[in-house]
């Protein structure tokens, strides 16, 4: 595993394109988040300091940053769907096969490289996370601090899911720019089916079939924060509920979508003569 | 002998084609194999199919005692296919460093092989940066960076210039000498007469022969012939029953034997009939020439 994992951490971290996208994922969205939670003076006009809304509080800064920093997961996304075309353009795929690699152990080094970057990236947010959290809130027990961090986890499995789709688009149209315009048209597919089951049905029945579509699934991981937090500023805010807890079945779905993009990149890859 | 590659009844379609079709031989280790056959015979196919890149249509093939899986089995081959392939933007020693990686080998053979290769002054510049040439002779030392069992070529010297021809050339020949088992496939007949000691002839994917070079057309090869006394020497030839078919282009008389006869003898019976040879030669079918018969015949 951890041979599979040298091999394709070479193959991207000497691309100097691949280099600076990583960069990218992995930086920009701390920056970000490091950016917004300091105090802004506008030339005097009047102070931005996003933490008085309470945003940096535990446990919400666990929901807010994972929210916002999966974002982010585009520039990876490009780096993933990248990984896979240019060895097919290089015909590198072929001469790793005839090196030795077997069909299996590609798609595991890909799969691992996810993985792994992944988890970094959850790591990486979980330290901010918990930095803006100790300096704005006042709490400091621990079992307060680390309530709802099953948003770090949806935040994994989120990033694992949505890279896993992006290899199986790679491995299947062959060339980065066509697969993630795929990316896009299957985004627009989502929607355009939600459009039509709600024409013929309803908007509830919709809901629920499309809670079940790939990007969507990887969506509902980690819901929109925005409600929460006006449900917590409004007074009546019990009025209208809104699930945006991390629920089992939708990391089931997640997972379902995973395992199945990963397989059908391997049967792609198994029946393909190169 | 001890088998490396057994290949049997392979066939591989590609929608209406058929690319090859039930084709079996064996590669035994120590004897240098050329695959022959003009341009889409079926032999990048072949190599395809037992390197792993190609799936067959039907029939199998096993590396060596047949015990090891194909990816484990390509650990102990050297394959170079049609073009080198490698990351463009890292340097010789970076790729050949990832081969290595795969391959389980240790680094310090990638010294060892680009200094074979006469590329070590050029090891930390980037694969983009070479000249066709060496980067055919980056592939080389790759696949030789296993000490492999076998050495797989497939058209090594396509697109170079006679320099680079020459190089690869010699490089194969010192390979040769070292007891490397070698496959190459080629349209080029006389790189293939220089190198191999046992071929097989592919057309539209069938095969035509496989065996030994020089028993690949069972001749007792011919005479060249020349003298004063054309009409004569013809007359001659075609009543004796050691000659079959005989050829005349201007003065020169070509005879081919039927059962073995050397120069001397010839040359002793002629001049016992009072025919003066003023040109005799005594050859054998060169590997071009019996190729070309062996796939017009059939």
């Amino acid at each position: 595993m951890l041979r599979l994992l040298q091999l394709e951490l070479q193959k991207l971290l000497l691309n100097r394109a691949s280099k600076v996208l990583i960069f990218i994922s992995f930086i920009l969205p701390f920056f970000v988040i490091i950016l917004s939670s300091l105090r802004i003076n506008f030339f005097g006009f009047f102070v931005l300091e996003l933490g008085d809304y309470g945003l940096f509080n535990f446990p919400i800064v666990w929901h807010i940053t994972t929210f916002f920093a999966s974002q982010f997961k585009f520039f990876f996304a490009i780096v993933v769907v990248s990984m896979i075309g240019n060895e097919y353009s290089n015909k590198t795929l072929k001469q790793n096969l005839i090196d030795g690699l077997s069909k299996k152990e590609f798609i595991l080094s890909k799969f691992y490289t996810i993985i792994f970057f992944s988890a970094v990236a959850t790591i990486l947010i979980f330290l901010i996370c918990l930095f803006i959290g100790l300096y704005y809130s006042s709490i400091n027990e621990a079992h307060l601090i680390f309530r709802e961090t099953e948003f770090l986890f949806a935040y994994f499995l989120k990033l694992v899911g949505f890279f896993s789709l992006c290899l199986f688009l790679g491995m299947l149209v062959k060339r980065s720019a066509f697969a993630l315009a795929f990316l896009f048209v299957l985004y627009i597919l989502e929607w355009i089916i939600f459009g039509l089951i709600t024409w013929k049905a309803n908007v509830d029945i919709a809901e629920k079939i499309q809670n079940f579509f790939p990007l969507k699934s990887m969506y509902k991981l980690i819901d929109q924060p925005f409600q929460r937090i006006a449900i917590s500023k409004a007074p009546n805010g019990q009025e209208f509920l809104y699930d945006f807890a991390v629920h089992w079945h939708e990391i089931a779905i997640v997972l379902a979508w995973t395992a199945l993009f990963i397989f059908l990149s391997y049967r792609l890859l198994k029946k393909r003569d190169l | 002998m001890e088998s490396i590659l057994t290949i049997n009844n392979l066939t591989k379609k590609f929608g209406y084609l058929t690319a090859v079709k039930d084709l079996s031989f064996t590669i035994n280790k120590g004897n240098v194999y050329g695959i022959l056959g003009p341009n889409g015979s079926g032999k990048s196919t072949t190599l395809g199919i037992v390197l792993n890149v190609v799936n067959e249509t039907a029939g199998d093939f096993h590396w060596f005692d047949g015990n090891v899986s194909t990816h484990d089995a390509l650990k102990k081959v050297g394959a170079i296919i049609e073009r080198p392939n490698f990351y463009p933007y890292m340097t010789a020693h970076q790729n050949l460093k990832l081969v290595c990686k795969i391959k389980g080998v240790d680094y310090s053979k990638i010294q060892e092989k680009l200094e074979v290769v006469g590329l070590l002054d050029r090891k930390d510049h980037k694969f983009k940066t070479y000249s066709l040439g060496m980067k055919q002779r980056l592939a080389i030392a790759s696949a030789l960076l296993n000490d492999p069992e076998i050495l797989i070529l497939d058209e090594p010297t396509n697109g170079l210039d006679p320099q680079g021809i020459h190089q690869i050339r010699q490089i194969i020949k010192d390979i040769a000498n070292n007891g490397t088992t070698i496959l190459l496939a080629s349209h080029l007949l006389d790189e293939v007469e220089k190198v191999c000691s046992h071929v097989v002839v592919l057309r539209k994917g069938e095969k035509l022969y496989s065996g030994r070079v020089d028993e690949m057309i069972s001749s007792h090869g011919f005479f060249e012939l020349k003298t004063e006394k054309q009409d004569e020497l013809i007359h001659l030839l075609e009543n004796h029953k050691s000659f079959g078919n005989i050829k005349v282009e201007d003065t020169l008389i070509t005879a081919f034997l039927n059962d073995p006869m050397d120069a001397e003898t010839f040359n002793k019976l002629m001049f016992d009939k009072g025919i003066i040879l003023s040109h005799l030669v005594k050859r054998k079918e060169s590997l071009e020439e019996q190729f070309l018969q062996l796939t017009d015949n059939n």
